[in-house]
């Protein structure tokens, strides 16, 4: 099943699938390891419910559910 | 002298690494035209001495941030003779990332796997030598942190050094390897060096490059018509992007042997992280962390035990504090433990620089110079110094604390924790920060904006900082206060002092808003960041950090601020005749004279043509708040013994009382100045342009001189206005529907001044 990473809840998994946006911020995903293929794993929301920490390629990435929200994603069973 | 550069990621030990190579020859400059620091320092213990520049952390070599581009500009272009890659080996996925960029480049370069100890320690193993067969470039294991491998590093690169070296790229069997070498002899036809490095850019069609290679481009351009990728269509950029990390994962997976399988494991740092973020604790545990930080700085009653044991002050005890003895010991006590922040703050001010100074204005007062040279040199030169040099405590140790928290990691979860509510006011979580640290003092407050990415949004936090009231201008609240409470007899001065900072607050934000909107518009930054492990800050570091910004302190207040007390002094001391005038006569001074020429500016304030003859000595005081705020009471003491001097009846008032509540008294007495007056003053000194210390730290952090003058300018107007409202408001209540009005409409001319830039934006830009 995909879906956007925004919509990802506390503790589930996926796979990248595709990256949208442009510029600045679609470059600044790409060079932090978010690119088809990775595996992100959400590990909490920030106390008021934004932004959100995944863990990807073995470290602890921070973004806002604004740019979270080009990211699809593969859910994992 | 041979040159290597260190390059890597942010968090990977740089610093560490830095300081361990170079020590004491380290010195931080700036680069030009931006404000990102530049360490440079010598490594002594190879066979000749080596340079070593410390390039900023960067994850990769695009062009989107100053660090980036100064990283990129200076391998490029200064042509270091090694280059050293730093790579976090406990992250290396995203740490080779920026490897296989470095690559490309036509210079030599030595891979630094660093942590090595920490990777060991959790039990998992990495084959140094497999990586350096794999990347084709010498691979040495270090501990930066240890300082295991140090030297060896240094050889391997003193070697490698003396060696050409091609640029080499992981793209060879990517979708784009074709175009790529296509480009890269095109390139090498025109003689442009590092043909490879700025051929995978092109292909990338990185904004830098397109412009400096136009001919080029054209190639790419016919490449991308023929071109169709089933994932990416002609997105090269992503293709590359995405064609580093497979390899990376495909080639370096089996470097690591990690003793944990799992793959999303929970370490100590993630635990520590549950608490400090937590959904619930998190915020009230930062709050915990501020209040403590400002306590252990601030407080003159360290955790409250004077308070809960009733401790007897020095007096009562009958201690002697015109002794040295008991001077020393008022450093530590008097009434109550002082917090740490307090007494290294006194020992500075009350014993060095006292007892140092003290002797120096001895030595100058007994050596029978004129009057005015024996002023000039105590009361304008040295006691101007005096006054910058107090400030040196406070910020070192607020520095202190704020370095432990950014190098700890905690920084980063701050503005985590924090970025949805600044998000609001166009600013990032980052902005925090340095906007409380306002409270203690400006100076450090300005240097932290440097950890926000976006020039606009420093520009606005900087000029906002001096709303949050810093130390000095505490005593000005609290005598302005008590004088309103002790003449009147009404209202509480706690309470006076407390809606002060709260106005304070809520100028910054509407002035952020304001901003943000108009002359400073801007998209708020993304926030994509690493959130680094936390670890134990080292000492070294922190140490190497404070002594920077002392050395930096001190540069300014010996040349910007005492030029500027000097002129301060001699416009108080010299009348427009050229005579020198003694402490009493100010009110024949020149400053004075300007200031009764100034005061019809300040009526709308209530402190000014409507004071009658007196008025001017709210002018005089506002002007030298400029050179430290502490000087707005001092002034004013100054000013009620030469209005006594010329005949004013002050009855029972104590005019020289270190609270200033008296002095204060004074002033209503001889001007007749109301309670909306009043309270437009200590307005008017919050939010005008701060102190000479603070506004040459905004100068040196504003690189740009456009928004330096443009900052000076926010912080009259804003104060004009702020204590122009008070005051009217606070004469005529029906004024405050004028404002209203005046707030409302200012409020729909920027929402249609921002639609209409939206518009013609998009036009521009038809989608």
């Amino acid at each position: 099943m995909q879906k956007m990473l925004d919509e990802f809840a506390v503790g589930e998994s996926g796979v990248v699938k595709a990256v949208g946006g442009e510029g600045k911020i679609k470059r600044r995903l790409f060079d932090m390891g978010v690119t088809p293929g990775a595996e992100v794993f959400l590990r909490k929301k920030a106390p008021l419910g934004d932004p959100i920490e995944v863990n990807i390629r073995g470290y602890e990435l921070t973004l806002r559910k604004t740019e979270a929200k080009l990211v699809t994603m593969e859910v994992k069973k | 002298m041979i040159r290597f550069a260190l390059a890597g990621n942010p968090n990977c030990g740089k610093t560490t690494l830095f300081n361990g190579l170079t020590g004491s020859t380290a010195h931080v400059g700036n680069w030009p035209g931006v404000t990102v620091d530049k360490k440079e320092g010598v490594y002594k213990r190879c066979e000749e001495p080596i340079a070593v520049v410390d390039l900023p952390g960067i994850y990769s070599l695009s062009p989107y941030t100053p660090e980036e581009v100064i990283a990129r500009n200076y391998v490029l272009d200064e042509k270091p003779d090694c280059v050293i890659n730093i790579v976090d080996a406990t992250n290396l996925e995203r740490n080779l990332y920026l490897t296989t960029q470095i690559m490309e480049i036509d210079v030599p370069m030595v891979i630094a796997l660093n942590m090595i100890d920490a990777m060991e320690k959790n039990g998992d193993k990495i084959d140094a030598k497999a990586l350096e067969e794999k990347l084709g470039v010498p691979v040495v294991a270090i501990s930066a942190l240890k300082g295991t491998g140090i030297h060896e590093l240094m050889e391997r690169a003193y070697t490698v050094c003396k060696e050409e070296r091609k640029g080499r790229t992981v793209l060879e069997s990517g979708a784009l390897a074709h175009l790529i070498t296509d480009v890269k002899i095109a390139l090498d036809g025109q003689g442009v060096k590092n043909p490879l490095f700025h051929s995978v850019k092109l292909a990338e069609q990185d904004e830098l490059e397109v412009n400096e290679h136009k001919d080029a481009v054209k190639m790419v351009e016919e490449f991308k018509k023929t071109f169709k990728d089933d994932v990416f269509g002609s997105d090269f950029e992503a293709l590359i992007a995405d064609a580093r990390y497979k390899y990376i994962s495909e080639n370096f997976s089996s470097v690591i042997t990690k003793k944990n399988k799992e793959k999303f494991t929970s370490t100590k740092s993630d635990k520590a992280d549950k608490v400090l973020t937590h959904k619930i604790w998190g915020i009230p545990i930062f709050l915990v962390i501020l209040f403590a930080i400002f306590h252990l700085t601030f407080s003159e009653d360290f955790l409250y035990l004077g308070k809960i044991f009733g401790f007897s002050s020095l007096e009562e005890l009958g201690v002697d504090t015109e002794a040295f003895g008991g001077t020393l010991l008022a450093c530590f006590y008097d009434g109550a433990i002082f917090s740490p922040g307090v007494i290294i703050n006194n020992l500075w001010n009350n014993i060095i620089v006292e007892y140092c100074f003290g002797w120096l204005i001895n030595l100058i007062e007994s050596s029978g110079m004129s009057g005015w040279a024996i002023g000039l040199l105590n009361d304008g030169v040295i006691e101007g110094l005096k006054a910058v040099l107090s400030f040196l405590p406070p910020i070192l140790v607020l520095f202190l604390f704020f370095s432990i928290l950014e190098d700890s990691g905690y920084m980063a979860r701050i503005a985590f924790i924090l970025d949805r509510m600044f998000r609001k006011f166009g600013l990032s979580g980052r902005a925090f920060l340095p906007m409380i640290m306002g409270f203690g003092c400006s100076v450090p407050a300005m240097i932290n904006t440097r950890t926000l990415a976006d020039d606009k949004e420093r520009t606005a936090t900087i000029r906002v900082i001096p709303f949050f009231s810093c130390g000095a201008k505490l005593p000005i609240l609290t005598a302005v206060s008590g004088a309103i409470v002790a003449y009147f007899g009404i209202g509480n001065a706690d309470l006076i002092t407390y809606s002060m900072y709260l106005l304070g607050i809520v100028a910054a934000i509407l002035a952020v808003l304001l901003m943000r909107n108009t002359s400073l518009k801007g998209e708020t930054p993304p926030f994509i960041m690493e959130l680094p492990a936390y670890h134990a800050p080292q000492f070294k570091n922190l140490m190497a950090h404070l002594w920077d910004k002392a050395k930096h302190f001190i540069k300014k207040a010996f040349t910007i601020i005492i030029a500027s007390t000097i002129v301060i002094w001699v416009l108080s001391h010299f009348s427009f005749s050229w005579g020198f005038l003694e402490d009493e006569y100010i009110d024949q001074s020149i400053l004075a004279q300007l200031s009764m020429l100034l005061q019809p500016i300040f009526t709308p304030l209530g402190f000014g043509s409507q004071l009658g003859a007196f008025g001017w000595v709210f002018v005089v005081a506002a002007i030298s708040g400029l050179i430290a705020k502490e000087n707005v009471i001092a002034t004013f003491a100054t000013l009620a013994a030469c209005l006594v001097a010329s005949g004013l009846e002050l009855g029972s008032l104590d005019i020289a009382a270190e609270s200033g509540i008296d002095a204060v008294q004074a002033m209503i007495t001889a001007t007749g100045i109301g309670i909306p007056g009043l309270l437009a003053f200590i307005a008017f000194n919050m939010t005008t342009i701060p102190c000479f210390a603070a506004v040459a730290t905004a100068k040196a952090e504003l690189i740009n001189k456009k928004s330096f003058n443009g900052t000076l300018i926010f912080w009259l107007a804003s104060s004009y206005i702020v204590a122009s409202a008070i005051y009217t408001i606070g004469s005529w209540w029906w004024t405050a529907f004028i404002w209203a009005a005046v707030i409302v409409l200012t409020t729909w001319l920027v929402i249609l001044y921002s639609k209409r830039a939206k518009n013609k934006l998009d036009n521009n830009n038809p989608v």
